[in-house]
């Protein structure tokens, strides 16, 4: 039986140790992935402002994009996690302080070719068209010759 | 680097920028990364190996957003100390190129250079490497916007 997108996505996040560690989780709602990073207080960068750290928002940007490219095609077989895209370049744009306040990412993939994808993420607060920052990048697919 | 060294460059730093920079940062400090060095424009971090860090739990290679934050945090650290009267840093844009992935078990080095700094935005490049920098795991490019205190 082939786990729906869902399950999928939760069970990257049980699998990996870093997901966890950020506290990201994910919803899928139709064929659409939201990430979302709860706040706390581990995340913030600068404790004066405070704002979250610069670096989390953007691990959070790149986590998006690899599980939202992971999950596209994959239906899902046996025990095993989706194999994983590897990041080739990453440009994240800071657009806002991101608030001590909950997080949500989207990503859209831009193009999907035969061994390089290239995708969008956005994430925003309280206002999906106020982003706090947005990226784009290229992410080598699982199984690409010379891998 | 041996630990008197790292002793003599912390206590080097000026008080109220770079010396509690790691400890005083929740996020850093919840990663684990240690700041060796900061001084004139350039910075050097690092970041032991965590299993809590692992991206990949088929290989234990550590995520690539940990790198991100590592050398996000590095550039920042690297613009705190590229001068007097700086007030506080945040990042415009970040970009950064995945070269290798990190090796399980080792722990990272990053550096960071401020190549050019104006009234306002500094200029920044950085690496990250296990020991050797001629194999870097990752590199990254940046601008950073300045706060100076109001005249």
């Amino acid at each position: 039986m082939s786990l729906t997108k869902q399950e999928l996505a939760n069970r990257i996040v049980e699998q990996t140790p870093y997901l966890t560690f950020l506290g990201i989780r994910f919803e899928c709602h139709g064929d659409e992935l939201t990430a979302i990073l709860p706040f706390s207080e581990d995340l913030i960068g600068n404790p004066f402002l405070p704002a979250l750290h610069g670096g989390a928002t953007g691990a959070f940007l790149e986590i998006t994009a690899l599980t939202d490219l992971a999950l596209v095609d994959w239906q899902g077989e046996g025990e095993a996690l989706p194999p994983q895209p590897k990041t080739i370049d990453l440009t994240i744009d800071y657009l806002r302080a991101g608030k001590p306040q909950d997080c949500y990412a989207r990503a859209r993939i831009l193009r999907k070719g035969r061994r390089v994808a290239n995708l969008r993420v956005e994430a925003w607060q309280e206002e999906r068209s106020r982003p706090i920052a947005s990226a784009h990048g290229n992410f080598l697919l699982p199984g690409a010759v010379g891998e | 680097m041996d630990r008197e060294t790292t002793k003599d460059l912390l206590t080097a730093v000026p008080k109220g920028t770079e010396g509690q920079i790691m400890s005083g940062l929740p996020h850093c400090r919840a990663m684990g990364m240690e700041l060796l060095e900061s001084a004139d424009g350039r910075a050097v971090l690092r970041l032991p190996y965590s299993k809590m860090l692992i991206g990949d739990p088929k290989t234990g290679v550590i995520s690539g957003g940990a790198v991100t934050a590592l050398l996000d945090t590095c550039c920042g650290s690297a613009v705190m100390s590229s001068g007097p009267g700086l007030q506080s840093t945040a990042t415009l844009d970040l970009r950064i190129d995945y070269m290798r992935p990190a090796t399980p078990e080792l722990p990272l080095i990053a550096t960071a250079e401020v190549y050019r700094v104006t009234r306002t935005i500094a200029f920044v490049r950085a690496l990250a490497h296990h020991d050797d920098p001629n194999k870097p795991v990752a590199s990254a490019a940046g601008a950073f916007i300045l706060e100076r205190p109001a005249k």
